[in-house]
């Protein structure tokens, strides 16, 4: 059976806890292959462009059998290839960053405009070729916003920065009264060149950059960081080690639901909720501080294992903060449940319909809400994730109420895989050094991030990182938030966006 | 509307009481709290920018007004404009994209304009440093009167922080 209709060449798979190809491709094949991962119900998840061996874009799609890694080489006097965008929409704004970091072009695309660049660099600057050096700052761009006329119609720009403790971007609503008729995002603002600071870095030691990528996905993104590591270096990881990563994507799971069931509340006028779930939070992550060594738990998840262990005492003290968290969460769960005037605020507001979810490829937990079934730990467990058989949340509304529902029971499902996982933890060494391989390898890690699913592909070559592309599930979820908002109210916007909770650190890059 | 009230007395003040653990931190907490009120007596006011970061410093910025720390409920209040703020806490290495946002904040904001650096980035650039899209550390574009290390720092160090640059202005 082949794996992809449309592809002449047999797809390598590569040494990783989940199942992930990698296969090469001509211009025709390019798009063969994206027309038939649509016809096998399959989705993208990412594009990137690479000049670390020739130029190269490259797809990352998922089919129902796992990841596949569609690489088309490009040459040098014309990189062009064709566009994805009018197959997969999501694909757009990941096809203008493409340009504007490589010079590496979709023919045929309706929009041309820049994403990443803004002005920092010239527009003839490509920052990942491999002979870029320094470079002063470039013209500022007056970038074309899509105008909305007609009688009474006007706009809001807001941002980059914001009114709260919020990441920067820009928001333009065209507005009537109070009705938004279309909100544009620019994002980019905090695109400070990680992938290009990746090839500047050994990579043993890299992993602390991933897990920089988007603080609050610090777990997520080091662990993929390090699955793709292991992967390109053929190394697997002790078994203990295994175990506590997962554990460690979960307690980030827990820490991350609490802060934005309490958020959602607030933004809804419900302080009340802020209040009692900063608190559990603030427990949390003072415990994580204490049984980790770290609040966020950055760099805990280390290339060939971990740095954190936990024993005895500590695996049954942070059991019983799981219990009496369980039955806090639950009590504030009826309370928001029943809160008349919460609810009003949630139900029907920010609606996506599974319909438009699944033609904009929303993804991750919002994507969830929206009846789109998907969670890699449940598509393809990964050990210790095949003995625990873990729950997938989902909701058909797509509305905030919706995304809050799917976030508390999330909460509760982690904290049972927690518990498993403290039960259960078996003995062995904690980390197995990987040995950087000579010449070129690549591998690639994915994983389900609280968010969505995190994707970072390596390129290695004689111990030195050539390219590290990392994917952030905010890419295919903030366009969908512009989708979200029509027909809303502006003074909804902040609890819709909140909702989402998007990251812009791991979008920029 | 009964339940909630019954949650909230159930719950009690947190701010208060000392935690089962780590009683040091709590007790660190109330002292810096007095301090702070003996030294502003009403009100300070910050606006916080986030001029790159990763998003783990606002993690930890969010977090001083909980429960546990509770700076919003001394009157230290995070506000929506420079132009009510007396205070600027900047995150991030500063990206050359928000590299003029920040500078208009910075001129929006009034005297005393005290600006803090939160967050190994916002110090010294971090693990980004310079380069083609990153300013590196805040003080590269406006004037930094204090640092906050750290990545990120915990929400104590963050006030700790806070208590020292205005002590060295009182």
């Amino acid at each position: 059976m082949t794996l992809l209709e449309g592809l002449r060449s047999t797809p390598a798979p590569l040494p990783a806890p989940v199942p992930i190809w990698h296969v090469e491709v001509t211009g025709e094949e390019w798009l063969a292959a994206a027309r038939s991962v649509v016809a096998a119900g399959g989705r993208l998840v990412a594009l990137w462009g690479s000049a670390a061996d020739g130029l190269s874009v490259a797809a990352a799609y998922v089919i129902h059998a796992g990841l596949i890694w569609v690489e088309l080489p490009l040459p040098a006097s014309a990189p062009v290839y064709p566009d994805l965008a009018s197959i997969f929409p999501a694909a757009g704004r990941m096809q203008r960053a493409t340009a504007d970091l490589l010079g590496i072009c979709a023919s045929g695309s309706v929009d041309q405009r820049p994403w990443f660049r803004h002005g920092a660099w010239p527009a003839d600057y490509l920052p990942l070729h491999p002979g870029a050096g320094a470079c002063e700052a470039g013209e500022s761009i007056d970038y074309p916003f899509v105008k909305v006329a007609g009688d009474g119609v006007h706009e809001i720009p807001v941002g980059p920065v914001h009114a709260g403790i919020i990441e920067p971007g820009h928001f333009r609503f065209s507005v009537v009264g109070e009705k938004v008729l279309r909100l544009e995002e620019r994002l980019g603002y905090t695109h400070k060149g990680i992938e290009r600071r990746f090839t500047q870095l050994p990579p043993l030691e890299a992993h602390r950059l991933a897990g920089r990528i988007s603080g609050d996905s610090t777990v997520a993104y080091a662990f993929a960081y390090c699955m793709a590591l292991e992967s390109a270096c053929g190394c697997a990881i002790p078994e203990r080690a295994a175990w506590l990563r997962a554990l460690l994507l979960e307690l980030e799971r827990v820490a991350n639901h609490l802060g934005d069931l309490g958020a959602l509340g607030n933004d809804a006028g419900l302080a009340f909720g802020l209040a009692q779930f900063s608190r559990l939070r603030e427990e949390w992550l003072r415990r994580l501080g204490e049984d980790f060594g770290h609040r966020l738990l950055m760099d805990r998840i280390v290339p060939g294992g971990v740095a954190a262990d936990l024993d005895g005492p500590a695996a049954a003290r942070l059991a019983r903060h799981c219990d009496s968290l369980e039955r806090e969460v639950r009590a504030l769960r009826d309370i928001y449940e029943g809160h008349a005037g919460l609810q009003d605020r949630f139900i029907a507001a920010g609606r996506v319909t599974p319909a438009l979810a699944g033609r904009l490829g929303l993804t991750g937990l919002a994507g969830r809400a929206s009846g789109h079934a998907i969670d890699l730990r449940c598509d393809h467990p990964w050990p210790p994730y095949d003995r625990l058989a873990p729950g997938m949340a989902t909701h058909r509304n797509g509305d905030v109420a919706a995304r809050v529902t799917v976030r508390f029971e999330e909460t509760q499902e982690s904290l049972r895989l927690i518990r498993e996982i403290l039960g259960s933890l078996p003995n062995s060494a904690l980390r197995r050094e990987p040995q950087l391989p000579r010449g070129k390898t690549r591998g690639l890690g994915w994983m389900e991030g609280w968010r969505g699913e995190v994707l970072v592909a390596l390129e290695l070559e004689d111990g030195a990182i050539r390219r590290c592309h990392c994917h952030d599930p905010s890419w295919q979820n903030w366009p969908v938030l512009e989708h979200a908002v029509i027909g809303n109210i502006v003074p909804d916007f902040p609890l819709i966006n909140k909702s989402f909770n998007l990251s812009y650190s791991g979008h920029d890059l | 509307m009964l339940r909630i009230l019954k949650r909230i007395a159930q719950t009690g003040i947190r701010t208060e009481p000392a935690p089962p653990r780590a009683d040091l931190p709590h007790e660190e907490s109330l002292r810096i709290h007095r301090e702070l009120l003996a030294i502003l007596g009403d009100a300070l006011t910050i606006r916080q920018v986030d001029a790159g970061s990763c998003n783990g410093c606002e993690l930890e910025i969010h977090a001083v007004n909980n429960p546990y720390y509770n700076l919003e409920g001394l009157g230290i209040r995070f506000v929506a404009s420079p132009r009510h703020a007396d205070m600027l806490l900047v995150t991030g290495p500063v990206s050359r994209h928000m590299a003029e946002a920040l500078r208009r904040v910075y001129a929006a904001t009034p005297e005393p304009k005290l600006v803090v650096a939160v967050g190994d980035c916002g110090c010294d650039g971090g693990i980004f440093g310079e380069g083609y899209a990153s300013c590196g550390r805040v003080a590269n574009v406006i004037p930094v009167d204090f640092e906050i290390p750290g990545c990120p720092p915990p929400p104590l160090e963050i006030m700790r922080g806070i208590l020292t640059l205005l002590r060295s202005k009182a």
